[in-house]
């Protein structure tokens, strides 16, 4: 598999106390070409985030490790709101606290629909707030939060997310199956729903600026990277 | 043989759908499955029944021990409705929400009798859905087998 590789995804960490909505999440947000982290509370994902405000006590960047590695650094938080100990709004609210990490854009999950309580997040600085189940759909507008984290003059604008075959991150699959194939059941509904609106010449265009970008998105961010121990 | 199984699978999933056992969130889950991840649904559910094994053993400790802890009973059914939502289990996800009704409403004896309604409709699900994973998964593992051409 040709395309973007491992350390130019984008990296989420995803924070829910159900098992069962870990795992949807993770799937949803692999499906949409992101690395995943998972952790099963708030106090876990500050210990995941917090190794960062050691080690770079007072950069912006929210890097895991000293390296350079772009893996590492994680481009977007999506959490449960309701979660024993530490809830949704109180990680955020801690994130957005502290100088190192309050860049990093963070997303709420619930599944009650309290408007109250969605506008308390979206004031406290959350980008987005869905309503569990979460779909496919809810994770395509994940994108262009995550794009903030990245230098922006150095990434082409991307309009919109496409989910195609290849940017799913299985490694098995290295071509677009076109429709003619007589697959069955849950299979082709995948297929029709990946295809959509769009023809093969946009799977290769989308592929070639995909390529373009995974050389750029290795290039730091900051210059102070290098610097900042 | 392939198409006989198609059939059964589609016409398995339908009646789920319409006889409201499950919802298009179910159909979600299939829609990310794919030739890396053959397993995904099978491995969610796997995971709901586990979940909900718990969740019935300890309300139905919290129901027998008692002085009625509600709070800790609502908050109880909230998970497992919340588990019951992400695989689009309707019926199950129903009967939690009244079973929470009569929390609030601290009504012991109405949320003993929608506890039994929980306990019968996940029982049925589980069976239906096994029933639908014999004949979905061979069929998978069957295309796995000849899908590449």
């Amino acid at each position: 598999m040709g395309m973007a590789a491992t350390e130019s995804k984008f990296h989420v960490l995803a924070v829910d106390d159900s098992v069962i909505d870990r795992k949807l999440i993770e799937r949803l947000l692999k499906t949409s070409a992101c690395q995943v982290t998972t952790v099963d509370s708030g106090s876990k994902a500050l210990e995941f985030l917090g190794l960062q405000e050691h080690d770079k006590n007072h950069t912006n960047q929210p890097c895991v490790s000293l390296d350079n590695h772009q893996e590492a650094q994680i481009n977007l938080i999506i959490t449960d709101y309701c979660m024993p100990g530490m809830t949704g709004y109180d990680l955020l609210k801690k994130i957005k606290e502290s100088s190192s990490l309050r860049n990093i854009p963070v997303v709420i999950m619930s599944s009650e629909n309290v408007p109250s309580r969605i506008n308390r997040c979206l004031e406290e600085g959350a980008e987005e707030f869905f309503l569990k189940p979460v779909r496919l759909s809810d994770v395509n507008k994940l994108r262009p939060h995550m794009m903030k984290t990245k230098c922006k003059s150095q990434l082409q604008e991307e309009p919109e997310i496409i989910v195609t075959e290849e940017n799913q991150g299985s490694i098995e699959i290295a071509y677009v199956v076109p429709s003619e194939v007589p697959l069955t059941g849950p299979d082709t509904v995948q297929q029709e729903q990946q295809q959509k609106s769009q023809g093969n010449s946009n799977i290769n265009k989308r592929k070639a600026m995909e390529e373009n970008l995974s050389q750029d998105r290795t290039r730091p961010r900051y210059s102070s990277l290098t610097t900042a121990v | 043989m392939e198409n006989q199984k198609q059939h059964q699978a589609a016409y398995m999933r339908r009646s789920l759908l319409d006889q409201g056992y499950l919802d298009e969130q179910f159909i979600h889950l299939e829609e990310l499955q794919d030739d890396a991840n053959p397993n995904f649904v099978e491995e969610v559910v796997k995971l709901f029944y586990t979940d909900s094994a718990r969740f019935i053993r300890n309300i139905e400790l919290a129901l027998e021990n008692g002085p009625c802890d509600f709070a800790r009973l609502d908050n109880l059914m909230y998970q497992f409705k919340g588990s019951s939502s992400s695989i689009g289990a309707t019926r199950v996800k129903r009967q939690c929400s009244q079973f929470q009704e009569y929390c609030n409403a601290k009504n012991i004896e109405g949320c003993k009798n929608t506890f039994q309604g929980v306990k019968q409709e996940y029982a049925t699900l589980k069976t239906k859905l096994e029933a639908y994973f014999q004949v979905s998964l061979s069929l998978i593992r069957y295309i796995g087998n000849y899908s590449k051409d």
